[in-house]
């Protein structure tokens, strides 16, 4: 196990460089710059700039200087705002959006799965009916519309949660935007669960295990749930970094101070420092989920280690 | 006088289908005692697997079962699953048809030994994984204490089919169900597994019952034997009996259709036409429109079984001679 832990962790940096130079790239050759304001820059100005930034120099140049400051864990300067980086944005927003999106995972993985499962345990019986239409609803609205109907709902009209914004932090606020984010989570995954487990319920080992008298709770726990459990898991790592980044949507939209607002501000901006770097970041973050997800595969799945 | 362990009365089983149903299994009726080895044999389709997964409340969510089967005085049939829980894996235990799919893959074999003594019993987890190792060494697997930490994919077929002989038998069951438990296996390791099976069962005083479509695996193992034709019992009695004189049609042309037991013919000849389709059984006699013997009462009316001495049952109208040449 150790050996294979080791071997996708190996495999995995080449995809990182792959994956920064295709991002560097495409940021780069895209037209329109970081100082290309509504006002243009007298030209010794921009030149000092673009020297100061390295734009100056030839693409190539700049990338190499990039790789070698990202290998240093420096994942670069805004170029539009003064003094500001994107170290900088990831300490002040980063910790906010990793909360949201990670409480949004927990939260809708453990009831996806409970779902799921006890759908499939009462196959056609009224519970998989009432989940078949709760996920329908998770999966066929848009975030943006969900967040308004809840807002309008249960912050303005019932008042049970504030409608948006963020004041001294209390978990009344983040109970409007986790739900926005959980619910499709939540949905698909519940539908996946369903699935497999009504597969694996079918399964010959699962009615050996049901012929052995040793109940039904330990034939579900034992015996039918770590089968089960193999094409969910590897939709969690996507379903998280979904999460993630429907996360910069989502604070935006009721007024959460994560890294959402000066992403979205950066992109409109071009500020390349800022867009890149966190982009690379959430690569990395993927890259990351995508590694944890195949070693959880492997402990669920003993081929997998011997392959 | 044997113990009697399991008496089965008019079982039968029921699909429900989108529209309609189809009886799987109709009136079946025996009894089981000590130490017996029972054949139940058929063509594919003809209800054998059902009858016995209906008594292990193992049918699928659509199958329905009624009848009786009582062990000593509790009838297992239409019993909750809970309270069956008491019963399988203890006094009744099955073996499945198919060995490389029915251990659990992401389980170790241990474990899936383990549960069975912790939970009839009682023994705490360590005690039990030492007992089943015994087990797994009494039937005949090497190195036990290392294949019972591997996971079922790392075993051949029979290594696998011996690990569920194991597994059923860890409680002495009264009775084992062994569902064509050599079908996928190849011809040397069958062989093995059915003196296995012989002398595990003689050893508990388990009876068994066996499951099979090849006449080749009944003979020398088998005390009596059960002949299964659309749903229903067609022909019971002693092996030997059934061998040499079989008396329904069915028998006889399952006897010549098998290699080595159709001595008596010069050639192998399968029966003719196909097995019926459940939902659309002939009137009459099921058998009727392959029967070589039939006659006009056949294709009216249904042959009930019954008695014809020494121990014999038969659902047949036709009392002449059963030759081979009529057939041919
Ligand atoms: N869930 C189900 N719904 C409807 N019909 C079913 C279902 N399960 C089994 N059957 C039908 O029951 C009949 C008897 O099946 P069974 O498995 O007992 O056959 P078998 O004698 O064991 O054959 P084989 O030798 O192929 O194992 C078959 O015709 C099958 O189509
Ligand atoms: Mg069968």
């Amino acid at each position: 196990m150790l050996g294979y832990a080791l071997r996708r962790v190996l495999s995995a940096i080449p995809i990182a460089l792959i994956a920064v130079t295709i991002c560097f790239f495409i940021l780069r050759l895209a037209p329109g710059g970081p100082f290309d304001g509504e006002r243009a820059l007298p030209p010794l100005v921009l030149a000092n700039l673009r020297a100061h930034y390295n734009l100056d120099q030839p693409l190539v140049v700049q990338y190499f200087i990039y790789i070698w400051r990202l290998l240093h864990g420096d994942l670069g300067p805004s170029m539009v705002i003064e003094g500001f980086s994107v170290s900088r944005l990831i300490a002040i927003g980063f910790p906010f959006t990793l909360t949201l999106a990670l409480t949004a995972f927990v939260i809708a993985t453990f009831v996806g799965l409970v779902a799921g499962m006890i759908a499939a345990v009462n196959q056609n019986k009224w519970p998989d009916y009432v989940l078949v239409l709760v996920v329908m609803i998770g999966v066929i609205i848009p975030n943006f519309l969900m967040a308004a109907l809840l807002q309008l709902w249960f912050g303005v009209y019932l008042r049970w949660f504030p409608a948006g914004g963020w004041v001294n932090g209390s978990w009344m606020h983040l109970v409007l935007p986790v739900t926005v984010l959980a619910w499709p989570h939540a949905a698909r995954i519940s539908r996946l669960m369903r699935g497999s487990m009504i597969e694996v319920l079918g399964t010959n080992y699962v009615r050996t295990a049901r012929s052995k008298g040793i109940g039904q709770r330990l034939v579900l726990a034992r015996h039918a749930i770590k089968p089960a459990l193999i094409p969910v898991v590897s939709y969690l790592g996507p379903g998280l970094s979904y999460l993630l980044t429907g996360s910069l949507a989502v604070e935006q939209i009721f007024g959460l101070p994560g890294i959402g607002k000066y992403f979205i501000t950066a992109a409109l901006n071009r500020d390349y420092g800022i867009v890149l770097g966190t982009t690379i970041l959430y690569m990395f973050i993927i890259l990351a989920l995508n590694l944890i997800v195949d070693l959880v595969y492997a402990w669920l799945d003993p081929k997998v280690r011997y392959r | 006088m044997p113990n009697t362990v399991l008496t089965v009365e008019d079982l039968s089983v029921t699909f429900a289908l989108h529209d309609s149903e189809v009886h799987a299994v109709r009136d079946m009726n025996f009894t089981l005692t000590e130490s017996e080895i029972l054949a139940v044999v058929g063509e594919s389709g003809s209800g054998k697997s059902q009858a016995f997964l209906s008594i292990m409340g193992l049918l699928a969510r659509n199958g329905r079962a009624t009848g009786k089967a009582m062990l000593g005085d509790i009838n297992l049939v239409g019993m909750n699953k809970s309270q069956l829980d008491a019963y399988r894996g203890k006094d009744i235990a099955m073996i499945f048809q198919d060995p490389m799919t029915s251990l659990n893959p992401s389980l170790r074999v241990r474990t899936q030994l383990a549960e069975v003594l912790v939970k009839h019993r009682g023994f705490d987890k360590d005690k039990a994984i030492r007992a089943a190792i015994e087990m797994l060494e009494r039937v005949g697997i090497p190195e036990p204490a290392k294949r019972a930490n591997a996971f079922p994919h790392e075993l051949s077929g029979g290594m696998r089919q011996r690990v569920m002989i194991a597994m059923a038998l860890l409680c002495q069951p009264k009775i084992l169900i062994a569902d064509e438990p050599t079908t996928a296996l190849d011809v040397t390791v069958q062989a093995q597994m059915l003196d296995l099976f012989k002398s595990l069962t003689q050893d508990f005083g388990t009876a068994l019952v066996l499951i099979t479509h090849d006449l080749g695996v009944v003979a020398g193992v088998a005390d009596r034997m059960m002949v299964m034709y659309g749903g229903r019992a067609v022909e019971k009695g002693k092996v030997d009996d059934l061998f040499y004189d079989p008396r329904h049609p069915y028998t006889l042309g399952l006897l010549h259709s098998t290699p080595h037991i159709a001595h008596r013919a010069a050639r192998l000849d399968p029966i003719q036409g196909l097995p019926p389709s459940l939902e659309h059984l002939p009137k009459g006699c099921s058998f009727n429109p392959r029967c070589a013997f039939r006659f006009e009462r056949c294709l009216i009316e249904r042959p009930p079984l019954t008695p014809t001495g020494e121990g014999r049952e038969k659902a047949c109208f036709y009392e002449g001679e059963l030759s081979y040449e009529k057939v041919a």
